[in-house]
């Protein structure tokens, strides 16, 4: 029987899955005839091994798992009729790969084919081995190939050869082994032998040096020579490809005469006048002959230095240019990006034709125009560059502002020669494609505004302007936001013009046409010389707040910039009192918490708010781009890890509680790194430094205060050139214990108690009106942790709460809570641990000794561990639970090192 | 390695015929394969035949209700995989003559070993085609 002959049983399989009209029939069907063919395996039925297989291929295509199939294709391998063997090695290809351990068992198989007397499955079994041989197969089967590489027949010689290729890919130090025959196939002149034979060598060459130096030594001269021969070949009906003689040979020996020329004079000397030939004679008027000149200026590019030929590709480079077909266009441009490297000149010339190529309808051409367009650009045409790249910006459709922004971002901040500049264009950006910008990025903008102290009233003004016209752009938003709130008065004051700013009038809010992204500079229609009021900066933040649209962070922004501006803009207190307390019934718990947590600011610590809300000190770029470069991928998950513990966050580093209160729960938001403060949360972090705390109020830290800690956002090391007194007290301490002393300062500063340090908790707790009491009662407790699951198999979960008592860090006080995960009743329950000798452990009593099924209930019991090695170790604990299912005996052990590290 | 995968697909998007040259689970598979069929079949005739994929480079070509789909290296010559592509189906149309969807689809072991005669491992082995018709029309003849 034979697959073909048959058919009809396959046929009618594939006209079933045809005719189906959803996915769900189709599953049906499949699941019909995969029932048939297990079956069939089972009954081990040889007369439709075959079309069994047949069919499982084509569901194996379709995307239906058919891991049952895989020992039927051994088993048709093992047969001795050709019809049988073909199928079971092309199963064995499309079912199995190399990883799996079935495959060693048809090593022996392949040895005993690849020395078969017929050459069709000597041929079958080296085109398996080609495709999926592992190492160890490699290994074991090497002899075999090696010698089949000298086999009479051609077809089975090329088989070999690119067999071989595999196995020096999966066993390099066989390399050596395969030179020799490799380079007596480059002598061949069958077309199929050549090919595979260039590939071989080409591949050698890649994984062994010592091959690279023997084929350049006695091979450049012959393949210079056979391409030589090939391009002045007569007609060549069977290989012939539009008047030009098997490009494919063509361009595999391009490709290999790269290798060999690349970093050496002499073989690339060799080569030059056949390379002249081939660019200067292939006509291009066809794909074939298009295919061979890209290949031939890639292998130019590549060579040692020939000034006449580099000419020659760079031309050819230009036509394709032009051409009017796109795909010539995409490797013209694919090939530039090469040649940069060698000859950037010559590829500048062509610069206002690649940024042509960045306005093309083509998707892939634009991509890779842009990707040319970013190599292209250098100190001397950023300026020139970037403004078509913001321009054609505009006119971009949405998908590819994406990638368009984050390059243009990236020139802009790579090549600005001046602050302000760099600032003008990632406020157009911003304007422009706002949406698409990514964090870092508008972060880094804020630094950058931060440090620039002379261009704080231009920044906020011109951002002022850019938000009347663009207040879509959520970043854009975001920045704009944070200036006001930060530099507000230089908005309203005009504070700091310099001489090209035009005034900033009511008008330009107005009238739509005076649009920033246009010019910043451009002349204003202002009939009506009215400076912006205070109350139009509060328009903005209130405007920003409530659009539906505006997202958490940027409400959040909005609500701390009001916060600063109550200070700075006395008139407009009692209007920004009024929209924060709008935000009180907001439904998303952080803008509710901020809003009465800054509305207590507002109402009952008038004396401290002016200090609070100083203007930030000047971000510092170093860290910025430091942190930037390290932990922000990674960070993401340590901030929902901790922001769990937001209303009494307190016994983690000092960065983390500023950061939670900050933390926007969305994923985009910055999150704490191990460095220290994270930058949203300078950002966005309430820093004390500058209060004029009387030096030498330091005080024992409280537990209390911490609270107030989370409440205030207090920024983590504020930046050197604070001069304040607090900075004194911080500088003496560790990093993180500085929010503290951060914090005792400010305890100083609210003097409502008289005696600070005994009632230094107590004033804070006002703070807390508003949500309710259980922060109180946790933070005696002492520092708190988030309770983990320390022990968990299918059927039981052991959870740990830890907590600290205060004023004794080597004691760690841990409730231990069970949780039957089964259906059945646990009876007799028992919990038994052990520590290492640097620990002591007590256990009290259980609170049951019997667990209710399936999580309906749960047993606690406590436990307390001192640590004798605090700070050096931490916990570990081994633990066994004993209990009974129906009076038979469970026992179940385990490790706990998941605890907190400072235990 | 030159060529990673091999695809065709129908103007429908369903796969005809796939074969890959280095080993995707089913489920990593079906998810390429439906990705680049979104991204391929989207654009216009006039677009080029070049699409970056990934870490691939996807190079295809439609004929008539078929796309044939070719994944490669980045270093990959593009246009002679175009080239490549039209040599397969001049090869099947030579064989089937006028080769069609339901060609491939009913005849799909013999689909799988003309490309095999083609293709092995990544790399072209052989580009004539009556050389690699030989052993399918032989097969055919013994069966």
């Amino acid at each position: 029987m034979n697959p073909f002959s048959s058919g009809t049983r396959l046929r009618d399989m594939i006209r079933a899955i045809r005719s189906c009209k959803t996915a769900a029939e189709e599953r049906a069907v499949v699941r019909k005839e995969c029932a048939a063919i297990r079956a069939a395996i089972s009954e081990n039925d040889q007369d439709y091994r075959h079309r069994n297989l047949a069919k499982l291929m084509f569901i194996h295509m379709l995307g239906y798992p058919t891991h049952f199939g895989q020992m039927e294709c051994l088993k048709l391998i093992a047969s001795s009729g050709f019809p049988e063997k073909r199928i079971g090695y092309l199963g064995l290809m499309l079912l199995l790969d190399e990883r799996q351990e079935v495959l060693m068992l048809v090593t022996n198989s392949l040895k005993q084919d690849l020395n078969h007397s017929n050459q069709y499955i000597i041929g079958l079994a080296l085109c398996a081995l080609g495709n999926i041989c592992s190492a160890e197969m490699a290994r074991d089967l090497a002899p075999e190939v090696e010698r089949l590489l000298q086999f009479r027949d051609p077809n089975i010689r090329k088989k070999a050869a690119l067999c071989s290729i595999r196995i020096i890919k999966k066993v390099p130090d066989l390399a050596e082994n395969f030179i020799n025959p490799a380079a007596s196939l480059l002598r061949e002149k069958h077309h199929g032998v050549l090919i595979t034979g260039i590939q071989l060598c080409t591949d050698l060459c890649k994984v062994s040096s010592e091959a690279l130096e023997y084929f350049r030594e006695k091979c450049t001269e012959g393949l210079v020579k056979t391409l030589k021969d090939m391009a002045n070949s007569p007609y060549a009906p069977e290989y012939d490809i539009a008047g030009i003689t098997d490009p494919f040979l063509h361009i595999r020996l391009l490709k290999l005469l790269r290798i060999l020329g690349q970093g050496d004079a002499d073989a690339s000397d060799c080569m030059n006048d056949i390379l002249a030939q081939v660019a200067t004679k292939i006509e291009s008027n066809k794909n074939a002959g298009n295919a061979i000149l890209y290949e031939c200026v890639g292998t130019i590019m590549s060579i040692e230095d020939n000034g006449g030929l580099r000419v020659l590709a760079i031309n050819i480079l230009g036509r394709f240019l032009s051409n009017r077909d796109n795909n010539i266009r995409y490797v013209a441009l694919n090939m530039l990006m090469k040649a940069i490297t060698v000859d950037a000149q010559a590829v500048q010339r062509h610069r206002a034709t690649i940024l042509e190529c960045v306005k093309d309808s083509d998707a892939s051409i634009r991509k890779k125009a842009l990707d040319l367009v970013y190599l292209l650009v250098n100190e001397s045409n950023v300026k020139p560059l970037t403004k078509e790249l913001i321009e054609y910006l505009e006119a971009s459709d949405q998908e590819f502002k994406g990638v368009l922004t984050a390059k243009i971002c990236s020139l802009v901040e790579k090549f600005s020669p001046e602050k302000i500049w760099y600032i003008d264009q990632m406020l157009k950006v911003l304007s422009e494609a706002g949406n698409f910008v990514k964090d870092e990025v508008w972060h880094a903008l804020i630094v950058v505004i931060s440090n620039a102290s002379d261009l704080h009233g231009y920044s906020v003004r011109a951002l002022y302007r850019a938000f009347q016209t663009s207040a879509e752009q959520e970043t854009l938003v975001r920045v704009a936001v944070w200036c006001i709130g930060e530099y507000g008065d230089m908005l309203v004051n005009n504070v700091g013009m310099l001489d090209i700013e035009e005034p900033i009038t009511v008008s330009a809010s107005l009238s739509i046409e005076s649009s920033v992204a246009g010019s910043l500079l451009g002349s204003l229609s202002a009939s009506l010389k009215i400076f912006v009021t205070e109350s139009d900066a509060v328009d903005a933040l209130e405007v920003s707040i409530k659009r539906h649209n505006s997202d958490l962070t940027t409400k959040a922004m909005a609500l701390i910039a009001l916060l600063k501006l109550s200070s700075r803009f006395p008139s407009c207190s009692e209007r920004i009192k009024d929209i924060i307390l709008q935000n009180k019934r907001s439904f998303v718990l952080e803008l509710q918490q901020r809003s009465i947590e800054f509305n207590c600011i507002l109402q009952k610590h008038q004396n401290i708010r002016s200090a609070l809300v100083e203007r930030m000190p000047v971000l510092d770029e170093a860290t910025f781009s430091g942190r930037r470069a390290g932990s922000l991928p990674t960070s993401v998950s340590t901030s929902t890890g901790t922001a769990r513990n937001l209303p009494n966050g307190i016994a983690k580093p000092a960065a983390a509680p500023v950061a939670d209160l900050l933390d926007l729960s969305s994923d985009d938001a910055p999150a704490p790194s191990s460095s220290g403060g994270d930058f949203l949360q300078d950002l966005l972090g309430v820093d004390l430094s500058p209060a004029s705390a009387p030096p030498g109020t330091s005080q024992p830290p409280k537990a209390g205060t911490d609270v107030l800690l989370d409440l205030l956002s207090i920024g983590t090391s504020p930046p050197a050139q604070s001069s304040s007194s607090a900075s004194n007290i911080l500088s003496s301490i560790q990093d993180d214990k500085a929010s503290l002393a951060n914090l005792n300062g400010l305890a100083s500063l609210t003097s409502l108690s008289p005696n600070a340090t005994s009632a230094s908790p107590a004033p804070m707790m006002d703070l807390l009106d508003g949500f309710g009491p259980s922060p109180q009662r946790k933070e005696e407790n002492g520092p708190a942790y988030p309770s983990l699951v320390a022990y968990e198999s299918s059927t039981l979960r052991m959870t740990f709460n830890i907590s600290k008592q205060p004023g004794n860090p080597q004691t760690t006080l841990i409730q231990a809570i069970f949780t039957n995960l089964s259906p059945n009743v646990y009876n007799d329950f028992l919990f038994q641990a052990a520590v290492p000798k640097f620990l002591q452990l007590h256990l009290d009593p259980a609170s049951s000794n019997t667990l209710p099924a399936s999580g309906n209930g749960s047993i606690t019991q406590s436990m307390k561990v001192t640590n004798s090695q605090h700070g050096k170790k931490s916990l570990v604990m081994r633990i066994r639970i004993a209990y009974k299912i129906n009076n038979k005996d469970v026992l179940e052990e385990g490790q706990v090192s998941n605890f907190p590290r400072d235990l | 390695m030159g060529i990673r995968f091999i695809l065709m697909v129908n103007k429908q998007g369903q796969t005809r015929l796939a074969q890959y040259y280095e080993w995707l689970t089913l489920e990593e598979g079906r998810a390429l394969e439906g990705e680049i069929v979104r991204k391929c079949l989207a654009r216009n005739e006039q677009q080029c035949s070049f699409v970056e994929h990934r870490n691939y480079k996807i190079v295809y070509r439609r004929y008539a209700s078929l796309f044939f789909l070719v994944g490669v290296d980045n270093d990959e010559n593009e246009l002679a995989i175009l080239e490549f592509i039209h040599l397969l189906v001049e090869t099947m149309d030579r064989h089937f003559g006028n080769v069609c969807e339901l060609d491939i689809m009913f005849h799909l072991e013999k689909a799988h070993f003309m490309l095999e005669e083609m293709v092995m491992n990544g790399c072209i082995v052989e580009t004539s085609k009556a050389n690699i018709l030989t052993p399918v029309q032989l097969l055919e003849k013994t069966s």
